[in-house]
C-alpha cells in the first residue's frame, strides 16, 4: 500500500479518486470512462441534465451499483470490491434523493440507529442507550432543528423535516466523505435557506459531493463543479469557469 | 430530556402486566377451569404458539414472511420423536421383530440396521440440543443462501413454501427412515417416565407453559433491543439501514434462525405431549395456517400471537366437532378478514378500542415502539395499520 | 441401470418419457401463463389460481354431461364449447375477486398471498359442498381416444397431442394479445408507470380488473384442457400451485418466453427422472434443483437488466 502511495503520487492528496469508471446496463453506458478526484475538505457539486448519470455515480461510489470497469479509491482503499456496509464503515455516507427515513420509528430511534456503535448482530443485541448516545442524539437533533420532536414518530414529520432527519442520520455517522443527492429538492424557500445554513455547518472537516439543480444553491456552496452529460464529464472547474464553457451552454440551452 | 431516553429495563410496565395476566391464565385459570382432556388440547395449541411467536419477530417485525415454519416445527418435533422412539424400541419391547431393537416401521420396511443419522438420537442430551440447533442450522443455511443474495418478499415466501412441500414429500417417500405418512408413532417413555399418563401430561403442560413464558421474555428482549428497532427499520427502508453501515443479511439470518429455533422447541413439546410426530405438521397447509395464528393475534404483538393461536385452534376444534364443513369457510374467511379488515389482529383491536378505556397501565399492552400521541384510536385499517407490507 | 435395455429400447424410453414430460409441460405452461400475467404484470400472488383452474375443469365436466344427455349428436364438439364457457366463468369470477379483494391490496403483496390462500380454502369447500368430494372425469369424444404409433415401440396418445396443440395455440394467442394488441400495450403501460398511464387517459382500474380476469380465464381454459388427461376433484388445484409458482419464478416473472422455457426444463427433468427413481424422489430432486438454482440466480432464468 505505502509504496503505491509514494510511486502513485498523483493520488496522494485525494480523499476520493475515481478512474476510468464505466457501468453499462445491457450495452447502454450510463457512466462512461469517468475520472475525477475529490480533495480533502472539498465541496464538489455535480450538475448535469436529467439522465446524465449523476445519481448512478453516487450509486457506484457507495456500492449500490457494481462498476463494469474502473476503480474508485477512497483513502487508498478500493471501494469497487467492498460491500455496501463496509464502504459505510470505511467512512462514506450517502443521502438519498427522496427522504429515506424509518417512518415507524421515532426521531430519536431514527438517529440512534445511525449511531456508529452496535452494528453487528451481537452488538445490536447488547447495545445500551448510555449517556454518550443520548447526548450525541440530542446534539444532532438540535443541529437539524428537531430537538423538540425526538419522541415524534417520523412519519408525522413534514417533507423538509424528513430531509433534515436524514441529514442528521448521516451527521451522527460522522463520515469523511458525505454524498448528498438533491438535498433541497421539494423544499419551501424558508426550508431551503435553513438547509443551506445546516449544510454549511455540517460540511466542515469532511469532503462532500452534492448533486443539485438549484444554481443559486450551487453557487453558494461549491468549491468546484463537475458537469456530467451522457455519462461523461463535459466540463470541470470553478462555477464561473463552468458557466462560461460553451459546451455547457450548448447542453443546457442548445435544445 | 426526552421520554425515549428514560427507559432502562427491557420490559415496560404494561408488558409486565400483560405477561403476568397471560401467565395467570395459563398456569392457574385454565388448569382449574378445564378437565384433563381439554387441558391437553390447550397444551397442544401452545406448541404452535412457539411458531407464532417466532413469526411475530420474523414476519411482523422484520417483514420476512416464511411459509415454511412447519419445516422447523417438524425438525424439532422429529428430533424429539426420534429419541423417544428409540427409547420405546428397546430390544425387549421389539423382540417379535425380524431385527429387534430398531423402530417398528424400519422393520416393516426391511431395514435391518439403525441408519447412521439415527444413532446420535440415542442420547437425550444430544436430542435436546438438536431440537434447537437442527432447525436453526437449517435456517442458517437457507438464510445465508437467500438473504445474502437479497432474495426477499414474495420470492422468499414462495421458496420457503416449496421447501415445505419438498420436506413433506421426502418424509413420506422415505418411510423406512422416517415412518412415512404415519410419522413416528407410539412414543412411550422419557427416561423410563411414562409420558402417556394423565399426570405426566399435566406436568408436560406446565413445562410447556414455562418454556413458552421464557421464550416470550426472550422475544420481548429482542424486540426492545436495538436489534428489534433495526428489524423495523429494515422492513421499512432496507437500503437506508444498509447505507448506515449494517450488514442487512446477517440481521435477517439471525431473526430467521431465532424463529426456526422457537418453532423447533414447539415441535419437540408437541412430540412429548401428543405422543407422535407426522409429516402432516410439516407441509404447506400447516405452515401457512401457523401464519394465520400470528395474523389473528396481531402480527406485531408478541402476546397477541399466543392468544391468536389459542383462539384459532379453539375455533378449529369446536367447529370441526360440530360443523366440519363450515370450518374451511371460517378459516378461509379469517385469512381474508385479517388482511382486509383488521390487519393488526386482536392486538390492534385491543389497542384501538379497549386499552384506551382501561387507563395508562394497559395503554399499550403491545406493539408500537412509542404510541403516537396524536393518532385517532379508531382507525385500524388506515395506512398506518399495515406496516408489514414489505416489498 | 441401462444394462438391461438395448439401445433402441433406451431411445424409445426417452421418447416416451419425453412425451409424458411434454404433457406435464403443457399443464405447467397453461397454468403458468395465467400466473405469469397476474404475477408478472401486476405483482399479485394468486394462491387461488389452482381453484380457478378447477372451476374450468368442472365447467367442462358439466358441459360434457349436458351434451351427453341432450345433444349426443354433437358430443364430438363439446370440448370447444366447454373451453369458451370455462374461460368466461373463471374470468368473471376473477374479475369479481379483483373488485372485492385484490384491488385493496396492490401495495401489500404478502397480504395478497394470504388473502388469496383464504379464497382458495373457501373455493375448495364450495366445490366439495356443491359438486361432492369425489373426483370426476369427463368422457372423451371418440376422435380423441386411442394413440398413434410412430415406430414399433413408440406410441403417443391423441388426447396428449391435442392438449399440446391447444397449449401452443393458447400461448400464441396470449403472446399476440400482450405484445401486439392495443390492449396489451395498455397493460404494459400501466405496469411500467401507473400514474403516467392514468394521466394519458388509460383507465388503470379497469385494466387491472381485466388483466386479473384474463389470467384467471386462462386458468379456466387450463382446467378445461386438464380434464382431457386427468380427473378433477375439489383439491386437485392445490397439487399444482407450488410447482406452477416455481415455474413462473424460475422463468423470470415478467418474461413469457422464460415461463415457457422453465416449464419445459422442470417438466422434462421431472418426467425423465421419474423413470429411474421413485416418483416422489424425482419430484424432490426437481424442486430442490429449482430452489438451488434460484438461490444462485434469484432473478430467474430470463431477466432484463434494468437501471435503478
Amino acid at each position: 500500500m505505502n509504496s503505491q502511495v509514494i510511486t502513485d503520487s498523483m493520488n496522494k492528496d485525494f480523499v476520493l479518486a475515481v478512474e476510468g469508471l464505466t457501468v453499462s446496463f445491457d450495452g447502454f453506458k450510463a457512466v462512461n470512462d469517468l475520472s475525477f478526484y475529490v480533495d480533502e475538505n472539498e465541496i464538489r457539486v455535480i450538475i448535469g441534465p436529467n439522465g446524465a448519470g449523476k445519481t448512478t455515480v453516487l450509486d457506484l461510489i457507495c456500492g449500490r451499483t457494481k462498476a463494469t470497469t474502473g476503480s474508485i479509491r477512497f483513502k487508498e482503499r478500493e471501494l469497487t470490491r467492498m460491500k455496501e456496509h463496509e464502504i459505510v464503515r470505511a467512512g462514506v455516507g450517502r443521502k438519498f434523493q427522496n427522504p429515506s427515513i424509518y417512518e415507524d420509528l421515532t426521531v430519536f430511534e431514527n438517529l440512534e440507529i445511525s449511531y456508529p456503535k452496535g452494528r453487528s448482530v451481537p452488538g445490536a443485541l447488547t447495545f445500551r442507550r448510555d449517556r454518550a448516545v443520548k447526548e450525541r442524539v440530542q446534539e444532532v437533533a438540535e443541529t437539524i432543528f428537531l430537538a423538540d420532536q425526538l419522541d415524534q414518530r417520523a412519519e408525522y414529520l413534514s417533507h423538509g423535516q424528513k430531509q433534515w432527519l436524514e441529514i442528521g442520520m448521516l451527521l451522527i455517522q460522522d463520515p469523511e466523505l458525505l454524498m448528498l443527492d438533491e438535498p433541497v429538492a421539494g423544499m419551501s424557500v424558508s426550508e431551503r435557506k435553513k438547509t443551506a445554513e445546516l449544510l454549511n455547518t455540517i460540511i466542515k472537516n469532511r469532503s462532500v459531493i452534492v448533486i443539485e439543480h438549484d444554481m443559486k444553491f450551487v453557487e453558494d456552496i461549491a468549491h468546484k463543479v463537475t458537469v456530467l452529460h451522457q455519462g461523461k464529464i463535459l466540463s470541470e472547474g470553478s462555477m464561473a469557469k463552468v458557466q462560461a464553457d460553451p459546451k455547457v451552454i450548448e447542453v443546457y440551452l442548445g435544445h | 430530556m426526552s421520554k425515549s431516553s428514560g427507559r432502562t429495563f427491557f420490559l415496560r410496565p404494561q408488558d409486565m402486566i400483560g405477561i403476568a395476566i397471560l401467565a395467570f391464565i395459563l398456569l392457574v385459570v385454565l388448569p382449574l377451569a378445564l378437565d384433563n382432556f381439554r387441558l391437553q388440547f390447550v397444551g397442544k395449541y401452545l406448541t404452535y404458539a412457539f411458531v407464532a411467536l417466532g413469526l411475530v419477530l420474523c414476519w411482523g417485525y422484520a417483514g420476512i414472511l416464511s411459509l415454511g415454519q412447519g419445516v422447523f416445527f417438524g425438525l424439532g418435533g422429529y428430533c424429539m420423536a426420534m429419541f423417544l422412539k428409540l427409547e420405546a424400541s428397546s430390544v425387549e419391547n421389539t423382540k417379535i421383530q425380524t431385527t429387534p431393537g430398531i423402530p417398528d416401521f424400519m422393520d416393516w420396511n426391511q431395514i435391518t440396521a439403525l441408519p447412521w443419522f439415527w444413532e446420535p438420537f440415542k442420547s437425550f442430551a444430544f436430542s435436546t440440543v438438536a431440537v434447537v440447533l437442527v432447525p436453526a442450522f437449517f435456517a442458517l443455511i437457507l438464510g445465508f443462501a437467500l438473504f445474502k443474495r437479497r432474495v426477499g418478499g414474495v420470492y422468499f415466501a414462495i421458496i420457503t413454501q416449496a421447501l415445505a412441500a419438498i420436506m413433506t414429500i421426502l418424509i413420506i417417500g422415505q418411510q423406512g427412515y422416517t415412518g412415512g405418512i404415519n410419522g413416528i408413532t407410539d412414543l412411550r417413555t422419557l427416561h423410563g417416565w411414562d409420558i402417556r399418563t394423565d399426570s405426566a401430561k399435566t406436568i408436560l403442560y406446565f413445562v410447556c407453559v414455562g418454556l413458552l413464558l421464557a421464550c416470550i421474555l426472550l422475544a420481548f428482549y429482542v424486540k426492545s433491543s436495538k436489534l428489534g428497532r433495526i428489524l423495523v427499520a429494515m422492513r421499512d427502508k432496507e437500503d437506508r439501514v444498509r447505507f448506515s453501515g449494517y450488514d442487512v443479511a446477517s440481521f435477517k439470518i439471525f431473526v430467521f434462525c431465532l424463529a426456526a429455533a422457537l418453532s423447533g422447541i414447539g415441535g419437540a413439546m408437541f412430540a412429548l405431549q401428543v405422543g407422535f410426530m407426522s409429516p402432516s405438521f410439516v407441509g404447506i397447509v400447516p405452515s401457512i395456517e401457523m401464519v394465520i395464528y400470528t395474523a389473528v393475534g396481531g402480527r406485531l404483538s408478541i402476546l397477541g400471537a399466543i392468544y391468536g393461536t389459542l383462539l384459532v385452534n379453539w375455533a378449529k376444534t369446536s367447529f370441526s366437532e360440530s360443523f366440519p364443513e363450515l370450518w374451511l369457510f371460517g378459516l378461509g374467511g379469517l385469512f381474508i378478514a385479517v388482511v382486509l379488515i383488521f390487519p393488526n389482529g386482536i392486538a390492534g383491536l385491543w389497542q384501538s378500542y379497549i386499552a384506551p378505556r382501561l387507563g395508562p397501565l394497559f395503554g399499550g399492552a403491545a406493539r408500537r415502539t412509542t404510541p403516537p400521541a396524536a393518532t385517532p384510536p379508531a382507525a385500524p385499517s388506515s395506512g398506518t395499520a399495515a406496516p408489514a407490507a414489505a416489498e | 441401470m441401462f444394462a438391461d435395455y438395448s439401445l433402441a429400447e433406451l431411445g424409445s424410453i426417452f421418447v416416451m418419457q419425453g412425451f409424458a414430460g411434454l404433457i406435464l409441460f403443457s399443464v405447467f405452461v397453461l397454468m403458468a401463463l395465467g400466473l405469469a400475467i397476474i404475477f408478472g404484470q401486476m405483482g399479485v400472488i394468486n394462491m387461488a389460481h389452482g381453484e380457478f383452474m378447477i372451476l374450468g375443469a368442472y365447467v367442462t365436466y358439466f358441459t360434457s354431461q349436458f351434451f351427453l344427455n341432450y345433444v349426443p349428436g354433437l358430443f364430438g364438439a363439446y370440448f370447444f364449447v366447454a373451453m369458451v364457457l370455462a374461460f368466461f366463468a373463471a374470468g368473471a369470477l376473477g374479475m369479481a375477486v379483483e373488485w372485492l379483494m385484490i384491488r385493496r391490496l396492490y401495495k401489500r403483496p404478502l397480504d395478497t398471498l394470504l388473502a388469496t390462500w383464504g379464497l382458495s380454502l373457501i373455493l375448495q369447500q364450495v366445490y366439495r359442498s356443491v359438486f361432492g368430494p369425489r373426483e370426476v372425469g369427463v368422457e372423451l369424444p371418440n376422435w380423441m381416444m386411442g394413440s398413434i404409433s410412430l415406430t414399433d415401440s413408440i406410441e403417443v396418445q391423441i388426447n396428449g397431442l391435442f392438449v399440446m396443440g391447444l397449449t401452443i395455440a393458447i400461448t400464441v394467442a396470449v403472446a399476440l394479445l400482450m405484445y401486439k394488441s392495443a390492449w396489451g400495450k395498455q397493460v404494459r403501460a400501466v405496469v411500467q408507470n401507473r400514474v403516467m398511464a392514468g394521466a394519458v387517459g388509460i383507465n388503470t382500474e379497469k385494466i387491472d380488473r381485466y388483466t386479473f380476469g384474463l389470467g384467471c380465464g386462462i386458468a379456466g381454459v387450463a382446467g378445461s384442457a386438464f380434464t382431457m388427461i386427468g380427473s378433477t376433484g375439489p383439491t386437485s388445484g392445490q397439487l399444482y400451485i407450488v410447482d406452477t409458482f416455481l415455474v413462473v419464478v424460475f422463468g423470470g416473472a415478467q418474461s413469457l418466453l422464460g415461463t415457457i422455457a422453465s416449464a419445459f426444463t422442470i417438466s422434462q427433468a421431472q418426467s425423465t427422472m421419474e423413470f429411474f427413481l421413485s416418483g416422489s424422489m424425482a419430484k424432490v430432486l426437481t424442486l430442490l434443483g429449482v430452489v438451488i438454482i434460484l438461490m444462485l440466480r434469484p432473478q430467474g432464468l430470463f431477466v432484463i437488466k434494468v437501471r435503478r
